[in-house]
């Protein structure tokens, strides 16, 4: 069995948003300067049920795939020292620029290169742009059976070639499967990843890292990056709030809260 | 452009996102028709989303879309819009519109925007507003493609009132498209009372609760109220609570008159599904929690002790105004 975890090397997505500016001229956030990086949460925990995966199926192979720039060679480092056998950077100026729809074409191709994938894991979106299309996408790309915001993967069938997955759904979930090969997107109730160990950090040093450009993945830079993307964005911008907070006081919480209820009232708000 | 909803059912009837995006629709239409979709319904439904808003309603009965699951949705809603050169496919943004709308797009050849807060029409290009960066930012896309297909936020638009005199036309499918994935089971949480995307009154709790013990705190707050417990991420993730509870960037997007946040620091994940309701109300031991500069008042102090007080005082005040 081989699996393909999509993963996406972003800035601290909970470090507070002092740390960032907004360059209106490029349209872009900026995160400050030394900010710590990070896989995307739900990336790390796509990591996280494909090494679960394995411990039910020994011998299963786990590629981690990003697409990115240089400093983006630490999320492949981070998948593999948490258990992944091999990474693969997509990188070329070509890339840059993008949108979801660009990105999902380079790793899907990435994807068909490897030949061998039974199962693609993506996190649900990425925690910087929030936007949820590049898992899905790929699931289309390549043809495959879509199963979204998973909190729980497991193979079934005697060679196992079937997925079964728990869904996280609005009022509970639902439990599907479909036939291998699939595409399933994973959510943060799958729980928390693991912690490289020292022993797989080590390992991780010597486990082969590929770097695939353009033209390794036969794609026409036409369709790629700025030239490719679906959508331009226009404006960025912080929304604005002008909410004054009333502090209620009182010698005592009790009497805050009883304060607190008065003052609704007389506001009108109860 | 003509306009295709997905139609998100909660019970029998459309969601209230649902019939928003009906309203939105009819706005960038522009006179062309607008087409509603909607699988495993009740064929009477047909008349009430036209007369909320639907020119044209392909409905998948209840009788023969007894098993419908995300892959027969987005293969239904795809030769749907595709039949009715749909150029604009709008599902709200929920989990069961963020699974489908980037689906479509693929299979449309479209442009994509998930999680909008506006869709606006300029000088012939459709521009999405969304939030991203976990609510901190808003960034406008302009859609390049000839189709766009966009997932929106509960509680911008206001839905149409219902107009009986409306006219349009009813389309009903044969049979459900094959499926290549099958359900075995949905684990339904019991549907007590009011969801929170319809609640007028939301008593949400956060980590600062402590645990489970925390929420019995909340309820009868809430109860008093008329109003329904919500939870930031945090409990939720630690099995305080259902995470059908979870408000916010990647769970609910509730829009009440009243929320009142307590033990939540006010991330702005958190925010992303509660920051449009009327008043919020925040209760934090730390004055300079992030929360308080949403909120219309706070209160600085232990919830455990600020809580039962207010309860008590709300039973306590005058029924009337
Ligand atoms: C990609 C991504 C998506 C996310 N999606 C969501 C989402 O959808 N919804 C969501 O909520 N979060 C989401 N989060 C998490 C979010 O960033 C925050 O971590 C989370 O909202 C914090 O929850 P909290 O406020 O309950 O906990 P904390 O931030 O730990 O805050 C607890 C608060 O309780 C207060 N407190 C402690 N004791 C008491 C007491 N006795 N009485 C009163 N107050 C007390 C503390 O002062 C503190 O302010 C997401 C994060 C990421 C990265």
């Amino acid at each position: 069995m081989h699996i393909a975890v999509c993963i996406k090397y972003i800035p601290d997505p909970e470090a507070a948003f002092s740390q960032f500016s907004i360059d209106e001229q490029a349209k872009k956030v900026v995160p400050a300067p030394g900010l710590r990086h990070v896989v995307s949460p739900f990336d790390e925990q796509a990591i996280e049920a494909a090494l679960r995966v394995r411990e039910q199926h020994a011998g299963a192979r786990i590629t981690v795939i990003t697409l990115g720039n240089e400093a983006s060679r630490n999320a492949l480092k981070h998948g593999l020292a948490m258990g992944a056998d091999d990474g693969v950077l997509l990188m070329d100026p070509a890339f840059d620029d993008g949108d979801g729809y660009t990105t999902t074409l380079a790793l899907s191709a990435a994807i068909r290169k490897l030949a061998t994938v039974d199962l693609v894991l993506t996190g649900r979106q990425a925690a910087d742009g929030d936007a949820g299309i590049v898992g899905a996408g790929i699931g289309e790309e390549l043809n495959l059976p879509v199963l979204t915001f998973a909190k729980a993967v497991v193979m079934e069938g005697a060679a196992a070639s079937v997925v079964r997955v728990e869904r996280v759904l609005d009022d509970g979930t639902e439990i599907v499967e479909a036939d291998l090969p699939a595409l399933v997107t994973v959510s943060n109730e799958l729980g928390a990843p693991r912690a490289p160990s020292l022993r797989e950090t080590m390992r991780a040093a010597r486990k082969p890292m590929v770097v695939w450009k353009a033209a390794d993945l036969e794609l026409d830079v036409a369709t790629l990056g700025a030239a490719g993307a679906r959508t331009a964005r226009e404006r960025i911008f912080v929304p604005s709030k002008a909410v004054q907070c009333e502090f209620i006081e009182a010698a005592t919480p009790e009497e805050q809260g009883a304060r607190l209820a008065a003052r609704l009232r007389e506001a009108k708000v109860l | 452009m003509s306009v295709l909803i997905a139609i998100e059912l909660t019970g029998e009837k459309p969601s209230n996102a649902s019939l928003e995006l009906l309203a939105l629709a009819r706005t960038l239409a522009n006179g062309n028709p607008v087409v509603a979709l909607s699988l495993g319904a009740d064929v009477g439904l047909t008349e009430t989303l036209i007369a909320r808003g639907a020119d044209k309603v392909v409905l998948g009965a209840r009788e023969t879309f007894t098993d419908i699951n995300s892959d027969v949705w987005a293969t239904c809603a795809t030769d749907a819009a595709r039949k009715h050169g749909a150029t604009l496919v709008l599902a709200p943004h929920t989990p069961f519109g963020a699974d489908i709308a980037p689906r479509l797009a693929f299979r449309l050849n479209a442009a994509c925007a998930t999680g909008c807060v506006s869709i606006d029409r300029q000088d012939g290009a459709l521009l999405c507003t969304r939030a991203a960066h976990g609510g901190n930012v808003r960034e406008v896309l302009r859609m390049k493609a000839r189709v766009t297909v966009a997932t929106l936020r509960a509680g911008v638009y206001d839905a149409l009132p219902a107009d009986t005199t409306r006219k349009g036309e009813g389309i009903i499918l044969t049979e459900p498209p094959p499926s290549r994935i099958r359900v075995l089971e949905r684990k339904r949480d019991a549907a007590e009372g009011v969801r929170l995307e319809d609640a007028k009154v939301i008593v949400a709790g956060g980590r600062g609760l402590g645990g489970a013990e925390g929420f019995k705190v909340l309820e009868p707050l809430a109860h008093a109220l008329g109003g329904v417990v919500g939870a930031s991420r945090v409990p939720c993730d630690l099995n305080w609570c259902s995470h059908a509870m979870q408000i916010g960037l990647t769970g609910k997007t509730v829009t009440p008159e009243l929320y009142i946040a307590v033990g939540i620091s006010g991330a702005s994940h958190h925010l992303a599904g509660c920051g449009n309701a009327k008043t919020i109300i925040a209760i934090n031991t730390d004055k300079d929690a992030a929360i308080f500069r949403e909120a219309r008042f706070g209160v600085t102090g232990d919830f455990a002790k600020v809580v039962p007080a207010l309860t008590a005082a709300i039973r306590a005040l005058p029924k009337d105004l």
